[in-house]
């Protein structure tokens, strides 16, 4: 069994992208070859922009099964529509019209009990692919991708889930922002999370939020502060007052900023910065013997 | 009355400190933040809330295990493996993981399961010293932030028309899933908010596509624009090709980050500094034309 960790922030560009990305190089150039790293934040999945040495292995494509009603079958009873807890079917039978928006369905197949008529069947509808990457190692990079205009992002983390190395003896899962249920899908299969945050009152917050969620959940986490330096202190306050472990502190630098809008996170990282990324993997190293 | 939607894609662009300046410029104007799973626009505007109503989230299946005769007909219906065996034997639903789409209410055999409306979250109706607010408290883990948004918005385009408002400036969410689908449906413009970096191009551009399927109106704004000056030029020639208009370009200053620390929008802490009017320019590049036309 692999050891999960997801990495985690309920602020956007908070830096989880950055830390999923330097603890999966940190974690392969030090430690073990056996890691995965998988890009769940399937919106807007980045982590690959930052190896330029990765190439395409495979790629295959997401379905959802959607409805279809047959018209010749249909009685327009309204026995689907009304079983449809996500508005997705539209039955109007004075003018026998019968459309499902494939748009708004979530593949529950509720309507394919409601129909006693047989008139429903199901078609597979694409929702965005799954595209693995190698640098030179089996399946070092998974990365889900969502079709532009689909609202199944949590299907997207479930075949990503289930399409991860079995053999790798860690995953890394670079979560999306927010704290609805695609982080909690991503979040359910972690045995460790690293919540990231930056010390700004909008950093702190949306770091409340999460950490909620964390309790509400029962998982173990950590917390990582990111372009520590700007802002104030009353994270760590909240850190200290909460009783939670501080992991790893990653300050500012505003040159390093200037690296990774360029896509160049993994070259010249500034020493104090590796520092904290090596004593977060030895971190990882020691919880993962012990858990 | 006009409805703005701000967005970004990549989530840390920049899109609450650029709200919260044009919420300090903003006259006769609603504002609501519609980014429901991560809100911080109430930390600048400091609403004093007037009105609390629950929200009723999705549904979720609970298992009457006095009635349930284990025969585990939902456990094998359910597409979303909700439903498990406990350890010390019975069924239960992991609320989790639950979508609260019912099909196990309704096939099983025993009436065993019923389900229920989370009601763990709140949407609100505040007064700030800019004008009316509208914003929301999810619960942990919700489903449905979704349809959150379009609660949220729904009420505050009401407020806005009540109050013979101009505009409706929506605080929006990160991404391009369903609670960004659910910010711009039906919204008269929407401005990106972007950063010149190989991920928020990359975010941009999947956000530009959606948008552009939904026909709205695109202006965008280029924050932190000297991080980058390399992308920041392809980003310019790209927005010409997708004729949407650049309102400007914002230099990375650390005074923005001072602003929200002293919980002050950019124009209210240094309203002579440079920034503050390259905002002030972009607020009025989006709402002269509208004026003029009234």
């Amino acid at each position: 069994m692999s050891y999960k960790i997801a990495v985690c922030s309920g602020k956007g560009g908070t830096g989880k992208t950055t830390l999923a990305v330097n603890l999966f190089s940190t974690i392969q150039t030090k430690w073990t070859k056996r890691v995965q790293l998988i890009d769940c934040d399937v919106e807007e999945p980045n982590d690959l922009l930052f190896f330029k040495d990765a190439k395409i292995m495979n790629r295959s494509i997401v379905n959802q099964l959607v409805p279809v009603i047959d018209e010749s079958q249909c009685t327009f009873c309204r026995k689907c529509e009304e079983y449809c807890e996500f508005n997705a079917i539209s039955i109007i039978p004075s003018v026998k019209y019968a459309s499902v928006d494939p748009n708004m369905c979530h593949s529950c197949g509720a309507c394919l009990h409601a129909c006693k008529f047989g008139a429903i069947q199901e078609y597979q509808h694409p929702i965005g692919e799954l595209t693995s990457f190698s640098r030179g190692n089996q399946m070092d990079i998974l990365e889900g991708s969502l079709k532009i205009g689909s609202p199944m992002q949590t299907k997207i983390i479930k075949e990503l889930k289930a399409n991860a190395c079995d053999e790798s003896d860690i995953l890394i899962y670079d979560a999306p922002p927010g704290t609805s249920c695609p982080v909690v899908e991503t979040v359910s299969a972690a045995d460790f999370v690293i919540l990231v945050t930056e010390p700004t009152p909008f950093g702190l917050y949306d770091l409340r939020l999460t950490v909620d969620l964390m309790k509400e959940m029962q998982k173990d986490f950590g917390i990582v502060v990111n372009k520590a330096g700007l802002g104030d202190r009353e994270v760590y306050a909240y850190i200290k007052e909460e009783d939670i472990e501080l992991l790893a502190e990653i300050p500012f630098n505003r040159e390093y900023a200037g690296q990774y809008a360029q896509g160049k996170l993994l070259s010249d990282v500034p020493p104090l910065i590796e520092q904290e990324y090596l004593k977060l993997a030895i971190y990882l190293k020691n919880r993962m013997n012990h858990d | 009355m006009i409805e703005i939607t701000i967005l970004s894609g990549k989530g840390g662009t920049g899109k609450t400190g650029i709200t919260a300046a044009f919420a300090s410029l903003a006259k006769n104007t609603v504002f609501a933040d519609i980014d429901v799973d991560a809100p911080d626009l109430h930390l600048i505007l400091k609403p004093e809330v007037k009105e609390e109503n629950q929200f009723l989230g999705a549904r979720i299946a609970t298992i009457d295990r006095q009635v349930c005769t284990n025969c585990a007909l939902c456990k094998k219906e359910c597409r979303f493996d909700a439903i498990h065996y406990r350890a010390e034997g019975g069924l239960e639903v992991n609320p989790f993981e639950c979508e609260g789409c019912r099909l196990c209410e309704r096939i099983c055999p025993v009436q065993a399961i019923s389900s229920e409306h989370s009601t763990n979250n709140y949407w609100f109706v505040s007064n700030t010293r800019f004008g009316s607010m509208l914003h929301a408290k999810m619960g942990p883990g919700e489903e449905n932030s979704g349809k959150l948004v379009t609660t949220v918005r729904k009420n505050a385009k009401e407020m806005a028309r009540e109050q013979n408002a101009d505009f409706l400036l929506n605080d929006g969410p990160p991404g391009v899933g369903c609670s960004a689908i659910a910010s711009l449906t039906g919204v008269d413009k929407v401005i990106l908010v972007t950063e010149p970096s190989k991920s928020g191009f990359h975010d941009a551009v999947r956000l530009i596509e959606l948008v552009q399927k939904f026909n709205i109106p695109l202006y965008a704004v280029i924050n932190k624009c000297d991080i980058n000056t390399e992308i920041t030029k392809q980003m310019e020639s790209f927005f010409l090709t997708q004729g949407i208009q650049l309102l400007g370009k914002i230099p990375f200053n650390e005074e923005m980050v001072h602003a929200i620390v002293n919980q002050k929008s950019i124009v209210e802490y240094r309203p002579d500094s440079e920034i503050a009017g390259k905002i002030e320019e972009m607020w009025n590049k989006v709402t002269e034309p509208i004026k003029e036309l009234k």
